[in-house]
């Protein structure tokens, strides 16, 4: 009898714990990217570059893809181009693609920019549907995916050259 | 388990003060009082009874009613702090929140924005408080209405002396115990609508005991209503999202996946007319100078052909057109959007005439789309003008240099290069509202502003909430409970012949002074005495 | 028919005024003192006049909903008069239930206070929002109201507890508690009396100043500056010039206004001492002689009882269905919302301290006080000091 009502007792206050405990660690959680999950595939998406080439990501299944969002209005994301562009020079015949995915601005400012700062990796414009499924908040980040289309690692914030280069090695079939 | 049984012969739970079911009175100690705890009918309530484990430890300390009210205390000094000043969902946009709150208010503000009060309502601490007020719900419900139920149910109707002389109201008749007097009691009392039993002579008239459940339906109430606010956090289950569109632009709603896409036709918005209007709103107006009469998105709403990857144009088909008003949400499949809020008049167009300084002849209008601005404009004659950058939200950066804030045209700004005959390697010229620079040397010609077009924006909000309908239930069945525990009382009298001499003893959970009165009324005509209040002897009234 | 409307509302007031004073002769009445439960002739002249200032109220409020085309609760000035037509409403129920006159003379002075209070602000019949512009308009505020006024007569039951059981010969925390709430409800009529007689006059006086954001601003004051805004330059002739300035986060007028009504209330206190001889709360004492402290005990919790349910339905339940459709959740935390939070939680720990607790007497007449300022706090202070979606128009 004494161990029924310990049983029940404890049985439910573990529930309890278990339900509050599970919100607050959702409610801890609540601003982080919902939508990658690392090791699970990147969205698939479609976008045109400035020389009005399509680009499909899954048809780069087999090359490692470093995908960066960007905006001309974003200076840490003006800062580490450069950077992205040395390092893409290493790695383009290593089966290392770039992705730079801007955040709906005008083809006049995007062009300017690439004129200014020199990219040559494709440079693609989104309004609004591929930022959406990625769920992008802050600029910059960058998403690392590998040649199973999966993404292994996501950071946000700007990235040193060294950083880079550790990224584009990582994802280097 | 130690039972203890009664002379009735009743089985009680262990820690049982009056017996379940005659009510003699078990324990040693509730003998020497002179009245008996009514509260839970003399039940063992379960977490007085047990306290040896850990786990007891626990489920007592949230099983105790002071324990509740010191959470509620607490939960409500804890709400007000966060009223001092606006929590950061309130407050404007323009800076970064913790320069906000100590530019706004010193000192003051910045304590408050480093003990993490300006998201004071989704703290963990506080959050815990609020878990801990449900646990305290669930653990003291649980404990109380057990053995409450037991009681009311496994009441005898003749009770044990003991029981009946510890009432607070209790009467001992000696003489004119005819039938006919009973009998007129139990008829007062049946228009009163009391449920009688009757065995053996005894009596005991009960009404209203559904009342008795009342705090225990509105607390499954409360806890309904916390666990709908749990499963906010479920993913899937609560989607808050904003769209802001143009006239004439075309989005998918955010949060729907890509599945529904909304097109802003036209932003409406209308004002109180002093003239049209009602007459009687004439003061107000004036002394506030517009008032919104109203304003709303005529929308249509659309649903996505087939699949489609992002990035590829989707094919859609127009399920209906409605007007989104204040008030009115328009909804599919489960979301909901709501109009919330707007910008009058954003800029869309900029138009800008090549001008000569000196002569004032104007060359040719330029007429520059905002958000998609050509890189050249030929106006003919060996007359071009094409833009070397654009920056539609102008700011100067740390380094002094031009740059944009945003990609929205708040406050655009071009660096021109303006190329005619005379000139044919041309001059650059930097135009920005109320600003116009020539930074490399005086130029001969200028870009003049010639006029703007602009666009209203609207701003939808994007609801979907599945915890809708448990938060909803839970505070339904809160009300009920509520309204069932407050508004009825429930009044118990028990009638017992001792040694020829009647015995009434009545009790009620609140509102004795109703019961007096009841009583009063019930027991006038009989020629029997009324069971009198043992607490306070002589009452006024 | 908006000018109507409003004598109406002046003669309810004058009514209730009336009514006032025949409660209290119905307590002074010695011939019917061994009588208890029979009400006498005062009693039942009292409360007939106040049901028919009651009627007169009513029909102002239906008068004014004619003429504006929506339920005349949409600002602070309707909510209060509304209000304090409820709190009388609740007042006559409840003295058909107890029949105590004394609580006439405790509660009507209280709707009347708030009345005026009410009447203290814009009065213009304005148009609906479109936030406001929906029928649960109506049915959340008049249903909290009501709550409210039900809650309020545990407030008045609560004082006659405790200016009858109060010792005034002895010094306590409760006779000096006592007697601040008593000149709380002072400076309230001095606020009246101020902002009357300045309204009456129609003073005015502007400034120009700085406000927090750094723009040159203007503020027009209806009562003298003694507090001015930020750096402020006046730009009325012959205006009395604040003697303190402000820093640029404080508003300056509402500081001004209250530091009228203490400084006012502080006046009228003094006096009030001066010509009764002793504490207000003293003063009231012998009106209290015949009151029965457990009726009155029973008076506070029943009215609490009862109104918690409405209360809830009304400030809580109703709110939360009408922000779910006007602003799309039903809760958001906004100062009001959460002062509404925090008088359901003081009011569900007043019954829990009640029911379970056995706190009888004294110490639920106490909790009934502090409801009360609770109630009043979210009425006055939240609505005009802290900012939010609530805010209502005010001075």
């Amino acid at each position: 009898m004494k161990n029924k009502r310990l049983i029940t007792r404890t049985i439910i206050l573990a529930v309890m714990a278990l339900a509050v405990g599970y919100t607050l660690y959702a409610n801890m959680n609540k601003d982080k990217n919902q939508k990658i999950v690392i090791g699970k595939p990147a969205p698939d998406f479609v976008l045109v570059d400035m020389e009005g080439n399509k680009h499909r990501l899954s048809d780069y299944k087999g090359q490692g893809v470093f995908l960066n969002f960007w905006a001309t209005w974003c200076k840490p994301c003006e800062r580490e181009m450069p950077y992205i562009e040395n390092q893409y020079q290493q790695f383009k015949d290593q089966g290392v693609q770039v992705l730079a995915i801007d955040s709906g601005e005008s083809e006049l400012a995007v062009n300017r920019f690439i004129e200014r700062k020199g990219m040559t990796f494709p440079v693609l414009i989104d309004e609004g549907p591929v930022q959406a499924a990625y769920g992008i908040n802050p600029l910059p980040i960058t998403f690392l995916i590998d040649k199973e289309g999966n993404v292994v690692k996501s950071h946000t914030g700007e990235l040193s050259e060294e950083k880079v280069r550790e990224f584009m090695e990582q994802i280097k079939p | 388990m130690n039972e203890v049984k009664c002379e009735c012969g009743h089985v009680n739970p262990q820690g049982t003060i009056l017996c379940e079911s005659c009510g003699r009175v078990l324990e040693e100690k509730e003998k020497e009082k002179q009245l008996v705890d009514m509260r839970y009918e003399g039940s063992a309530r379960r977490s007085q009874t047990y306290n040896k484990t850990f786990i007891d430890k626990i489920w007592n300390f949230f099983s105790s009613v002071k324990v509740g009210v010191w959470l509620i205390v607490i939960l409500l000094i804890a709400s007000s702090l966060g009223t001092i000043f606006p929590q950061e969902m309130y407050i404007p946009p323009v800076m970064p929140p913790w320069e906000y709150y100590e530019e706004q208010y010193g000192w003051m503000g910045k304590l408050y924005y480093d003990l993490g009060f300006n998201n004071l309502y989704s703290s963990w601490w506080y959050l815990l408080l609020i878990a801990a007020l449900g646990v305290s719900l669930v653990i003291a419900s649980l404990d109380r209405v057990v053995p409450l139920y037991r009681s009311l149910k496994n009441q005898r109707v003749a009770r044990h002396e003991s029981f009946l002389k510890r009432q607070r109201m209790f009467s001992v008749t000696d003489s004119g115990l005819s039938d006919e007097a009973i009998g007129k009691i139990k008829e007062e009392l049946t228009k009163k609508r009391y449920k009688l039993r009757e065995e053996n002579g005894d009596i005991l008239a009960e009404k209203n005991r559904f009342s008795r459940w009342g705090p225990y339906v509105n607390h499954l109430g409360l806890i309904i209503f916390l666990i709908g606010g749990m499963l906010r956090f479920v993913p899937g289950m609560y989607v808050d999202e904003i769209l802001w569109l143009r006239d004439g632009e075309t989005k998918a709603i955010p949060g729907t996946e890509g599945q529904y896409y909304l097109k802003n036709n036209q932003f409406i918005l209308e004002v109180y007319d002093k003239d049209k209007d009602d007459e009687v709103f004439q003061e107000a107006i004036d002394k506030v100078g517009t008032v919104v009469k109203n304003y709303q998105t005529d929308a249509t709403l659309l649903q996505k052909q087939g699949g489609s990857v992002p990035g590829e144009k989707p094919e859609l088909k127009k399920l209906r057109d409605q007007s989104i008003q204040v008030n009115k949400p328009l909804k599919v499949d489960g979301f909901a959007l709501y109009q919330v809020d707007y910008k009058l008049n954003e800029m869309s167009k900029m138009a800008f005439q090549l001008e000569n300084k000196e002569s004032g002849k104007q060359f040719g209008e330029v007429v520059v789309d905002l958000y998609e601005p050509q890189t050249k404009y030929d106006l003919g004659n060996g007359y071009k003008v094409e833009i070397m950058s654009y920056f539609p939200d102008f700011e100067f950066n740390n380094d002094g240099e031009p740059a944009t804030k945003s990609r929205i045209p708040n406050n655009p700004a071009f660096i021109f290069k303006m190329f005619s005959p005379g000139k044919p390697e041309g001059e650059v010229s930097f135009v920005a509202i109320r600003q116009n620079l020539e930074p490399l040397g005086e130029n001969e010609f200028k870009m003049t502003f010639a006029g703007v077009e602009t666009k209203n924006v609207t701003a939808l909000t994007v609801r979907k909430d599945l915890t809708l309908w448990i938060i909803a239930l839970g505070g339904l069945i809160f009300m009920i409970g509520v309204v069932q525990g407050a508004y009825w009382n429930h009044r118990r009298l028990w009638l017992r012949r001792v040694n020829g001499q009647l015995w009434a003893a009545a009790h009620t959970n609140k509102n004795w002074h109703g019961l007096k009165r009841e009583l009063d009324d019930v027991f006038s005509e009989s020629g029997i005495t009324a069971p009198q209040d043992q607490v306070s002897g002589d009452k006024k009234d | 028919m908006v000018e109507l409307s409003s004598n109406f509302l002046f003669a309810a007031f004058i009514l209730y005024l009336v009514g006032i004073l025949f409660f209290g002769g119905a307590i002074k009445d010695k011939r019917h003192a061994d009588k208890k439960n029979v009400p006498n002739r005062w009693s039942k002249i009292g409360i007939i006049i106040t049901i028919a200032g009651f009627i007169s109220q009513l029909t102002f409020f239906i008068l004014r909903w004619i003429a504006s085309g929506h339920a005349p609760v949409s600002n602070l000035f309707e909510f209060m008069t509304f209000f304090g037509m409820s709190l009388v409403g609740a007042f006559i129920l409840i003295y058909f239930m107890y029949k105590t006159p004394l609580l006439g003379l405790f509660s009507l002075p209280i709707a009347v206070l708030i009345i005026a209070f009410g009447s203290m602000f814009p009065r213009e019949v304005s148009p609906l929002i479109p936030a406001l512009q929906s029928y649960w308009l109506y049915i959340h505020v008049t249903t909290t109201a009501i709550g409210q006024a039900i809650l309020a007569v545990s407030f008045a039951a609560g004082l006659i507890y405790l200016v009858k059981s109060v010792d005034q010969s002895r010094r306590s925390n409760s006779r000096f508690w006592l007697e601040a709430v008593l000149f709380g409800l002072v400076c309230t009529l001095s606020f009246v009396f101020v902002s009357s007689y300045f309204a009456a006059t129609e003073y005015q006086a502007s400034f120009n100043y700085i406000n927090k954001a750094g723009q040159p601003a203007t503020e027009e004051y209806t009562i003298p500056a003694l507090v001015g805004p930020n750096q402020f330059e006046p730009t009325s002739n012959d205006r009395f010039e604040p003697i303190v300035e402000t820093p640029a986060i404080i508003d300056a007028k509402k500081l001004n206004t209250v530091i009228w009504s203490l400084a006012a209330g502080i006046v009228l206190y003094v006096l009030l001492r001066l010509i009764l001889r002793k504490r207000v709360g003293a003063a009231l004492q012998p009106w209290t002689k015949n009151i029965n402290l457990d009726l009155v005990d029973e008076i506070g919790y029943r009215s609490v009882l009862i109104g918690f349910p409405v209360f809830t339905l009304g400030g809580l339940i109703f709110a939360m269905i009408w922000a779910q459709i006007a602003w799309t959740r039903f809760w958001g935390w906004d100062p009001k919302e959460v002062w509404a939070l925090i008088t359901w939680l003081f009011y569900a720990a007043f019954l829990h301290l009640r029911l379970s607790k056995g706190w009888h007497g004294e110490k639920s007449a106490w909790l009934a006080v502090i409801g009360f300022i609770i109630i009043m706090f979210n009425l006055v202070a939240v609505n005009l000091v802290i900012a939010g979606l609530h805010s209502y128009a005010g001075s």
